[in-house]
This record gives C-alpha cells, sequence and structure tokens, in this order.
C-alpha cells in the first residue's frame, strides 16, 4: 500500500487525538470482521487502492470532452447517460440511473444531496469534503448563487440556475459548458480543461488559456 | 424522520470551504474504513437505505461534530452489533472470540472491480405510473419517524412531473424490513419561490426525486 504505518502515525501527530482514536477503532473492526471471515483481507486493500487510483474524475472529464467533440455521443449521453458512458473508465457498468444535465448560457446546473452525500462516484469518484458538508446540502437548494460565490463563481444575471437534488438512487453530472478557443482541440486536451467542480456544477470548465 | 441529516435550506452553517488538492482520503483509517463498509454491503446482510438509516439515527450531537468517515465508522459498529455479526465485547477487543454467521456472499478481491459500479434499483412496475409529465402535483405533508427521502424542505409543495424515471425501490419500507415495495419514482421541479418565498431568485428552480406515494394531484 502507498501508505506506511509510519505515515499513520505522523498523521495522529498532527490532526490529534480523534485521528488516533478512529485509526485504533477502524482496525479493531477490520481485524473482527476479518476474522469472522465476512470478507477476504486483500478485498479492503483492493477496495482502498481502487478508490485512490482508478476511480476519479478523469473519467467524467473524458466523457465530457467526449461530448464536446462528438455531437451524436452528445444527444446519446443526455438521452440516456447510463448507456452513453458505457465503456468509460474503469467500470463495466454504471447501474442504470446516472443522468446528464447540460449546461447553456440560458441555465447553470447544480447538483447537491441535502439529506447525504449521493454523487456519481463511477464518473467522480468519491466526493470531496465539502460536498458532503452541512454548508454545502444547506445552501445549495436555497442560495445556489451564494454558493457559487464561495467557489468564487459569478454567473451573469440572466443565467437561470437549477439545483438537483439526489433524493433516489438516480445520479446526476453536469455537461458544462465549452470554453470559448477550443476549436480543433483533441479529446484528451479538452479534458483537461474539466474539473471535477464543473461537473458538479460549483465551477465551469477552465478556460483555452488554462489548460495545463 | 425529521433528523439532523434533513439539512436542505437550513441557515448559519457559514460559507462552503473547498480544499484545493484535496487527497481521495485524509487518513489512511478512512479508506479503510470506506472499504470495510463496502466489503460488508457486498455480503448482502443489509440495503443501501437501512445504512442511511443507520447515519440519520446517529444523536444530532454525534452527526454534526463526526467527520464524514467517523459517522460510517460508528454506523458499521452500530449495525454489526445489531445484526449479530460481532459482538460488542469482540468489537471492543479487537479480535474474534467466536465464529461468524455465514452470509450470503463474500467479497474477495478478485471481485473487486466489478463491485466499484452500482447495482441497479430499477424494478418491474406493479401498476401504472399515476402521473406523466407535465402534471402538477403536489408533495405530501408527512413526517414518518423512520427513513424517508422526501426532504422536510419539500413536502406540501406544488411542482411540475418533469421525468419518468422508472420504478425503483422504495427507500421508506425498504429501510424499516419491510421489503422493496417498487413504486414509481419521478423528477419534480419547483419554483424557488414556492419553496423559500417570494423575495427568492425568480430564476432558481429546485428539483426533488420523488416516489409515488409522496404524491397527489394539485
Amino acid at each position: 500500500m502507498a501508505h506506511s504505518h509510519d505515515h499513520d502515525d505522523h498523521e495522529g501527530h498532527e490532526h490529534g487525538s480523534e485521528l488516533s482514536e478512529m485509526q485504533l477503532r477502524v482496525r479493531a473492526l477490520e481485524t473482527v470482521l476479518a476474522e469472522k471471515g465476512y470478507f477476504d483481507p486483500a478485498a479492503i486493500d483492493a477496495l482502498v487502492q481502487a478508490y485512490e487510483t482508478k476511480v476519479g474524475p478523469h473519467v467524467g472529464a473524458k466523457v465530457v470532452a467526449k461530448a464536446w467533440s462528438d455531437p451524436a455521443f452528445k444527444k446519446a449521453l443526455l438521452d440516456d447517460a447510463s448507456k452513453a458512458v458505457l465503456g468509460f473508465g474503469v467500470v463495466n457498468r454504471v447501474g442504470d440511473h446516472l443522468i446528464a444535465v447540460e449546461n447553456t448560457p440560458q441555465q447553470h446546473n447544480m447538483i447537491v444531496c441535502t439529506l447525504c452525500s449521493c454523487y456519481p462516484w463511477e464518473m467522480l469518484g468519491l466526493p470531496p469534503v465539502w460536498y458532503k458538508s452541512a454548508p454545502y446540502r444547506a445552501r445549495a437548494v436555497k442560495d445556489p448563487r451564494g454558493v457559487l460565490t464561495d467557489f468564487g463563481v459569478t454567473l451573469p444575471a440572466a443565467t437561470s440556475i437549477r439545483v438537483w437534488d439526489s433524493t433516489a438512487e438516480t445520479r446526476f453530472i453536469v455537461l458544462p459548458m465549452r470554453p470559448p478557443g477550443t476549436e480543433g482541440w483533441s479529446e484528451d486536451k479538452l479534458a483537461a480543461l474539466v474539473t471535477r467542480d464543473s461537473m458538479i456544477g460549483t465551477g465551469l470548465a477552465k478556460q483555452a488559456n488554462e489548460a495545463a | 424522520m425529521d433528523g439532523i441529516h434533513d439539512m436542505g435550506g437550513m441557515d448559519g452553517f457559514g460559507k462552503v470551504e473547498p480544499e484545493p488538492n484535496e487527497p481521495v482520503f485524509h487518513a489512511k483509517w478512512e479508506g479503510r474504513c470506506l472499504a470495510l463498509n463496502r466489503a460488508m454491503g457486498f455480503t448482502g446482510i443489509w440495503t443501501i437505505d437501512e445504512t442511511r438509516a443507520g447515519i440519520e439515527e446517529l444523536p444530532p450531537d454525534v452527526y454534526l461534530t463526526s467527520s464524514y468517515y467517523r459517522k460510517w465508522a460508528v454506523r458499521l459498529e452500530n449495525l454489526v452489533i445489531e445484526r449479530g455479526l460481532a459482538g460488542a465485547d469482540e468489537v471492543k477487543a479487537g479480535h474474534a472470540l467466536r465464529p461468524g454467521k455465514t452470509l450470503k456472499r463474500k467479497l474477495n478481491a478478485a471481485d473487486v472491480p466489478n463491485t466499484l459500479s452500482r447495482g441497479s434499483y430499477a424494478r418491474p412496475a406493479l401498476a401504472p405510473a399515476r402521473f406523466k409529465i407535465g402534471d402538477r402535483v403536489r408533495t405530501k405533508n408527512i413526517h414518518p419517524a423512520t427513513h424517508t427521502r422526501l426532504p422536510r424542505y419539500a413536502r406540501g409543495r406544488t411542482g411540475v412531473v418533469e421525468a419518468l424515471r422508472g420504478c425503483h425501490v422504495y427507500p421508506d419500507t425498504v429501510a424499516v424490513g419491510q421489503g422493496e415495495n417498487p413504486q414509481w419514482l419521478y423528477t419534480v421541479l419547483f419554483d424557488g419561490r414556492e419553496l423559500w418565498g417570494d423575495d427568492t431568485d425568480p430564476s432558481l428552480k429546485i428539483s426533488i426525486e420523488a416516489f409515488e406515494p409522496y404524491l397527489e394531484p394539485a
């Protein structure tokens, strides 16, 4: 694994007692459940590694870049995202409840889960702390322009805002607007402009001159 | 339940604070905790809605002061003890003192790539959908003491059916062991002013994913 036990201890010193308590508590639980034979202990390592290295917003970014480049794919994505994204990334299927929503000059979309932390894991990986936090869950449905300000984003007054509360097993991904000045770019180059936040709707895609 | 988890529209939590270059996990135990929850979920011993209820039932002070993965760890401890998968004495000791139960499925490392995608919650419809796109609907004013996915801010409000999402496992019954009881799922769109009053940004629209039993014709 990438992290050694030394690193573990170092974290404990840096962040105070809760972490040490949690290290011990989770380790105890893992040991008991593994000794009971409820899972292959190696599966835990494999899961951690998958979430650290394989699943992440790079998957969603590829989907967005293809939608920007290929009008037929874009239409398929907006019609039935679950079907359209088959074959992307590391997952062989995404369940059947993925919905892609398109940002336009007229409407900006934002995704939230006010009740817990529902998030399109297969497309974006695990949600960031802020997405699961009380400030975001409380305000996104009531004052999304204010939330955007927290992210340094100001939309034109003429752009309306649509918030999608993920209250069931349907999952949403925002198709951000393609930045100007990117005509003829390859999908790989375009994907580098697609940030995680732009696919949640708390950000916009990077501008052409911000390309890495 | 009208719990602390139902946060939509609450004031006083302050600004959203994005963390630049946020790591996937902030400590090694967070990754272990996530993986343990996934591995135990794979056994089929409980449903996703039962695990959500397990978080919602944490005392409000614990909910608000615990990090996300701390809540997951406490919930998992509670669930394994409640379901008799391990004793409180074993969890405390950090070692199994008795043999485990036999469960439906066991996650092996080789299966992990296939578990990264979600299962389907769609089920065959038991009845035709009651509503169609464009119908005006009112959410019911319900306050069940158990798990529900109708948020407080959207109860007793009038909106429009924007989309039908098929027939899905019904969280309100599956969470309390009363079966999947599949129900039609709709995207219901509300004007911001219907939810938050006339002072609200007139361009704001909010949708929820609403199960049919949450809705009545308006």
